[in-house]
């Protein structure tokens, strides 16, 4: 945490929800009192393109890049997007990853192929990584779209944030009438072991 | 208290906040959210509009200026150069009440056709930039462009970019100041601009550069932070933050205003540090002007003039310039190269029926900008030529003139790039007798840029009902004598549709008729599926490029993958049906 800057890096592919993901974590840094910044690729993601968000939060935030090597946590919500971005983790750092997969369009043209054992090939360069199967706890939950919100409950355990401060901007962000549900699947994403 | 907003939301709140009366724009990545933002919520005080394209947004705030408002009209870089003609001589008549033209430029082109440093139009003009670097500054600047505007009777550029616009930041919130309207103050040797009052302007234009150069040289959005004297850099915009962080012991000259430059200040900066660097991202703006001034400076040397700059770069940079060492770069590791995910045209998007009746008919196709481009991609591999806005009229005619080529040139243009800068061209083939076959895809919305308003789809930024333009009739007012609507989803009909104009000795015009998927609602019907016993493996079904269609694990006997659609993403709009030979695909009976 080069500067007293916390780094969290979000990916993952477009229509999974990584934008409010991203929003809600950076609010959550705003309220516990920090500087925030957030940046993201905006424009072709909603068409089925990668989408990757930096947030970055702690006494003064200067570019709201992550330099390379430089995130502490990598959070990523679909596999292949988390071995294309695992490089960019700090060599302290951990990767959280939904073991969802998102085939491509471009498979089916026959000269690209989705990677093989994605898990065991992260594993090899981060023992620690944690992999979670955040949609079929969404599922059990009743909604596909919980993916979000439960990832984050995964990522708050590697964060030293209060709980409550989650639940409030939760509760605030999530789309009208889902309040509820999503600190539920916040909640089950931190007993995620 | 403070916000967490990004840059064109504080923007957006800038206008709020200072005074803003009006505002226009066409929508263009990532300039948008600054209209959308306005028009949702303060829309009581500050009123905004689309217009069709740059150059009457940019006329209409000249009005709104001249009127006694203070003005914002906002686009991405790309949209100056349409709007160019209007802002060269705004720099001459000056302004009414404050006048900010926002030009978003997008390093890394994200979402554009080119990479454009837009600080150059300033210094052609003689118009002053000012570059914010963070969300704050982009709201504080807007009080300080219309100042300056005010004072200096000057249009100001804000020139934002990608990360300032898209990027979130902490803004502190304040209350909305009014300032007086004015009114339009007559005065003819001012605004009328015949050669003999331009002449006499542009004498003015001068003057007032010489003056804004002396109040660069005091402003306070210029500033140095001294730390080490060994190394000196000079940096604005989001270069600003990137060289920071890479260089925190470095001592910085920050500027605001990107144009015109302080040169006293740099030139005392520059004789107190050993060493002056400049970090700028795109072309080495600052550094020419700098270096013209006789001021050893050393920049693009180290920073490409290609693509974003990030804190990374500007260590490598230093790096090579020997001031840096190398070990605060971390050890890269390998990974395995991960397959590509390139954009691809939505699940049911009706564009992609148009696109595979296009391929069957084998014609070159000139593309332009909208949602359609990703035709260019494959599996569709559809879309020949893309340059500009409105270009692919004149494309298809120019290839059609040049007479070499054995294919039928197609022009393939959006409703919104159509009411952009389609009709003029349009209107020229016509008059030149033409025989171009031109498709309209009308989806009723501006879709790539996330779904805006435009004078086709019958509301306004402001959410009034109004009378959609007709699409046909202007292309008949024009002279095309052979216009055709079309139901995209409708394959077979749409070849013939297309076939029978392409045969044609005149040229005709093709208007589909189905709205976006996405925009304004999500549309959404019974899923289809593949029968796997059924799939012979052809392939036919991946070639539309469908995000909903993937191969499966189950192979025919020659090996071959059979396809698979995901039901939760599939929106039943029939075209993989249609051209399954084997009739495979069907209806999910709920
Ligand atoms: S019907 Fe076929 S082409 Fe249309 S959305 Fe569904 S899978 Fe895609
Ligand atoms: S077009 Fe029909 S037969 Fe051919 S691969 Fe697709 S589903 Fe199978």
């Amino acid at each position: 945490m080069k500067n007293g800057t916390t780094n969290v890096l979000i990916v993952g592919v477009g229509g999974q929800g990584v934008l409010l993901a991203s929003e809600i974590l950076t609010e959550v840094a705003k309220e516990s009192g920090l500087d925030a910044k957030k940046s993201e690729v905006h424009g072709m993601s909603q068409r089925g393109g990668i989408v990757t968000s930096h947030i970055r939060f702690g006494e003064e935030v200067m570019s709201p890049l992550i330099p390379s090597r430089e995130a502490n946590v990598i959070l990523a919500f679909e596999l292949a997007e988390a071995l294309r971005w695992v490089g960019d983790l700090h060599p302290d750092g951990n990767i959280i990853i939904n073991e969802q997969k998102i085939i491509p369009t471009i498979t089916t043209t026959g000269k690209f192929f989705y990677p093989e054992k994605v898990v065991d090939k992260i594993k090899t360069l981060v023992p620690g990584a944690i992999v979670v199967d955040a949609y079929q706890i969404a599922m059990d939950l009743g909604n596909s779209r919980l993916v979000n919100t439960i990832l984050l409950g995964v990522l708050s355990l590697s964060l030293e944030i209060e709980e409550e401060t989650w639940l409030k901007v939760i509760e605030r962000m999530a789309p009208k009438g889902t309040g509820e549900l999503n600190k539920k699947a916040f909640m089950a994403g931190r007993e995620v072991k | 208290m403070a916000m967490l907003l990004s840059g064109n939301q504080a923007l957006a709140r800038g206008m709020y906040e200072y005074g803003g009366e009006f505002a226009s724009a066409y929508p263009g990545t990532p300039s948008t959210e600054i209209l959308q933002v306005i028009a949702k919520f303060f829309k009581d005080d500050v009123y905004a509009e689309w217009a069709v394209n740059e150059k009457v947004a940019l006329e209409v705030a000249v009005g709104a200026s001249y009127g006694g408002a203070r003005t914002l009209a906002a686009m991405k870089h790309v949209g100056l150069n349409v709007a160019a003609d209007a802002f060269m001589t705004l720099s001459y008549t000056g302004v009414g009440a404050g006048l900010i033209i926002v030009s978003a430029d997008d390093p890394s082109l994200h979402s554009s056709q080119n990479e454009q440093d837009n600080r150059y139009y300033g210094k052609m003009a003689s118009v002053p930039v000012l570059e914010p670097s963070t969300s704050q500054e982009a709201k504080d600047f807007v009080k300080i462009g219309f100042e300056i505007s005010e004072q200096f009777d000057t249009p100001v550029i804000l020139r934002l970019t990608t990360r300032i616009c898209h990027a979130k930041g902490l803004v502190e919130i304040g209350e909305r100041k009014t300032v007086e309207n004015k009114g339009f103050e007559r005065n003819i040797e001012k605004y009328v601009m015949v050669p003999a009052y331009a002449a006499k302007r542009h004498k003015l234009v001068i003057e007032r550069l010489e003056k804004l150069k002396e109040y660069a040289e005091t402003s306070e959005i210029n500033y140095i932070e001294w730390n080490d004297k060994k190394i000196g850099i000079i940096t604005g915009a989001i270069a600003y933050q990137h060289a920071r962080e890479a260089m925190p012991d470095a001592s910085i000259l920050k500027l605001g205003m990107g144009y015109p430059l302080p040169i006293k200040k740099i030139r005392e900066f520059a004789s107190k540090v050993d060493r002056l660097f400049v970090v700028e991202e795109l072309e080495g703006f600052y550094e020419e002007i700098i270096a013209a001034e006789g001021i050893k400076v050393e920049g693009k040397k180290f920073f490409s003039n290609h693509m974003e700059l990030n804190v990374d770069r500007v260590r490598k940079g230093f790096i090579e310039a020997g001031v840096l060492d190398s070990s605060v770069m971390p050890e890269s590791v390998e990974t395995e190269s991960v397959l590509p995910r390139p954009p691809v045209l939505c699940s049911g998007c009706p564009h992609r029926g148009i696109m595979v009746a296009l391929k069957k008919a084998g014609v070159y196709t000139n593309g332009d900008i909208g949602c359609y481009t990703l035709g260019a991609l494959p599996p569709l591999n559809q879309i020949d030529s893309c340059l500009c806005m409105g270009a692919s009229i004149g494309n298809a005619f120019g290839i059609e003139r040049a007479g070499k080529t054995e294919k039928k040139a197609v022009a393939l243009i959006g409703d919104s790039t159509f009411l952009h800068s389609g009709i003029t061209a349009l209107a020229s083939v016509v008059y030149n007798g033409g025989t171009t076959t031109n498709i309209i895809v009308d989806n009723r919305i501006t879709a790539m840029t996330g779904g805006q308003d435009n004078p086709s789809t019958s509301k306004t930024l402001m959410g009034d009902a109004v009378e959609p333009v007709n699409l046909a009739e202007i292309c008949r007012a024009v002279g095309v004598k052979h216009v055709r609507e079309v139901d995209p989803y409708d394959v077979d009909e749409s070849y013939k549709v297309l076939k029978e104009e392409l045969d044609r000795e005149a040229v005709s015009v093709i208007i589909t008729n189905r709205p976006c998927m996405l925009f304004p609602k999500k549309i959404k019907d019974e899923p289809y599926t593949v029968e796997a016993d059924n799939c012979i493996a052809c392939g036919a079904c991946f070639n539309v490029g469908c995000p909903s269609i993937s191969i499966s694990e189950e192979t025919n006997e020659k090996g071959r993958p059979k396809a698979v659609i995901d039901e939760y993403t599939c929106t039943g709009c029939t075209i993989c049906a249609q051209v399954c030979p084997v009739d495979a695909i069907v209806k999910i009976e709920s």
